[in-house]
């Protein structure tokens, strides 16, 4: 039987395919938290870190590519399982009440779409520096020195600026606690559908799960909330 | 007591349906639903109407015939517990109570509340058995088995095939029922000659039947009667897994 097509026509291997490119964004979720809480440590660390980034231009753009990759499987085998799944039930119960299902198991296409048109607008505003943040900075136009006299883009300015509007830093809040909800139950049914998981793992699986999903939300809406209360304000004088 | 029942009522599968509502009077608390609908059924003989078609056969929670959605939870709020055990003691007086059938693609409705399950036994067809020469029956004792193993396989064989699973589920998934087949004889040594073929091709009829995917709620252990839980699914995975990177195939050998 041939590895591939076993995997991408039958219900289990998909659910194999949604698991492994799940993980796979987390990795990179907790890799990028890792880079963006650099701005704790100041406008000269973030602002290196995020220039040595750029000059690692060709592996910067093969990651790009494998998160293409992952985000493509992803959401297509969920638009096609959700497919799948609607049409196994073509009458509905009048009354459906769905015992032991949570709320995030629930709603997982939904959290999912709706943070895939987050991570759309956060790449326009920080990585594109597009003018849809309504801030009236040019983003492009940040510049500054590093200490060994290097000129790079000034991140740490263009996320302080960026974060100092209350509508933008809610938005940013709502999107990763829309992600944290969606990883609460994500990686405990990635496990799952891994086949990673029996009675004794069982507990730990499940700590793992919401304690990373906190973790992450934490971790990033520590950031506008830290610039809404102050931090960084003087890099906009 | 006194109940209101608002069953399903479709003459058949093509036929339009809708619910209708029946009085059950005098029903004692000590009686099962299903006991309330033989006496509604009563009634309605005996007055010349079509009785409520529902299906039923044990009446002691073994055989897994029984099959009714109530008040949106298949075989009621009861925990490990078949809609013939399900007693009106656990309802209150004067309640109405919703009765709807199976709704799955691969359940087609038949009449009323009885719904055609045949989806569940291609799939046994499939791959759900162990393939024995016959004659005289081997010694109970003859293949030691660790008792652990013993006890995870009959947590799983404990499955009666009634379709809970798949009614409970948002997709309309068979995974649960799938799985407690896999895992009951993946545990035992008779049973892992064929693991691979079996995963593979029951895996692929439950597929084609139409059931829908796992999402790993867990609506379908909630409503299990027979209180299976979802580790087995986790164990199907991971059996499938095993199946694929082997070079398994889901055909017989000939």
């Amino acid at each position: 039987m041939k590895l591939l097509p076993q995997l991408f026509h039958s219900s289990l291997g998909k659910k194999y395919i949604m698991a492994i490119t799940g993980l796979g964004m987390l990795a990179f979720a907790a890799v990028h938290l890792a880079g963006n809480l650099r701005l704790f440590l100041g406008p000269e660390v973030l602002n290196s870190y995020a220039h040595g980034l750029h000059r690692a231009e060709e592996s910067l753009w093969m990651i790009r590519v494998c998160l293409l990759v992952l985000i493509g499987l992803h959401v297509s085998m969920a638009v096609v399982l959700t497919h799948e799944n609607r049409a196994a039930r073509p009458i509905l119960y009048e009354r459906s009440r769905l015992p032991g299902a949570s709320h995030a198991s629930r709603t997982m296409i939904w959290s999912g779409l709706m943070v895939a048109v987050f991570v759309a607008y956060h790449l326009l505003h920080h990585s594109a520096k597009a003018q849809v943040s309504l801030t009236g900075h040019d983003f492009a136009a940040f510049r500054t020195t590093l200490a060994d006299g290097t000129a790079c883009h000034d991140v740490f300015r263009m996320v302080v600026a960026g974060f100092s509007q209350p509508v933008v830093s809610g938005f940013y809040i709502v999107g990763v606690g829309l992600l944290s909800h969606h990883l609460s139950h994500g990686i405990e049914a990635a496990f799952q559908s891994l086949g990673l998981r029996n009675r004794a793992w069982d507990a730990a699986v499940r700590r793992l799960a919401s304690g990373a999903a906190w973790l992450l939300f934490v971790g990033y809406a520590s950031i506008p909330v830290a610039v809404l209360c102050g931090y960084g304000r003087e890099a906009l004088q | 007591m006194h109940l209101s029942l608002r069953v399903w009522r479709q003459k058949s599968a093509s036929a339009p349906g809708r619910f209708e509502t029946y009085e059950a009077r005098h029903v004692s608390p000590d009686m099962s639903l299903l006991e309330a609908l033989d006496g509604v059924n009563e009634d309605l003989i005996a007055s010349g109407g079509d009785p409520i078609a529902f299906d039923s056969d044990c009446r002691e929670g073994i055989c897994g015939a029984c099959s009714v959605v109530i008040d949106g939870i298949p075989h009621g709020s009861r925990h490990g517990t078949t809609a013939c055990q399900l007693h009106l003691r656990h309802f209150r007086d004067g309640a109405t109570i919703t009765l709807e059938p199976w709704r799955a693609r691969p359940f087609p409705l038949i009449k009323d509340l009885v719904v055609d399950r045949h989806a569940f036994d291609r799939i046994i067809e499939a791959g759900g058995y162990v393939s024995v020469k016959t004659g005289g029956a081997p010694d109970g004792n003859a293949i030691p088995i660790p008792k652990t193993n013993v006890d995870r396989a009959m947590d799983a064989a404990v499955c009666i095939g009634c379709g809970a699973c798949v009614a409970a589920c948002k997709n309309a998934s068979a995974m649960l029922f799938v799985a407690s087949k896999v895992s009951h004889l993946s545990l035992l040594p008779q049973g892992r000659v064929e693991r691979e073929r079996r995963v593979l091709a029951m895996v692929r009829a439950m597929d084609d039947a139409g059931f829908g995917g796992c999402t790993v709620t867990g609506s379908c252990e909630a409503v299990c009667p027979k209180n299976i839980r979802i580790d087995v699914i986790a164990r199907m995975n991971r059996e499938y897994g095993r199946a694929l990177l082997k070079g398994g195939s889901p055909e017989l050998a000939l």
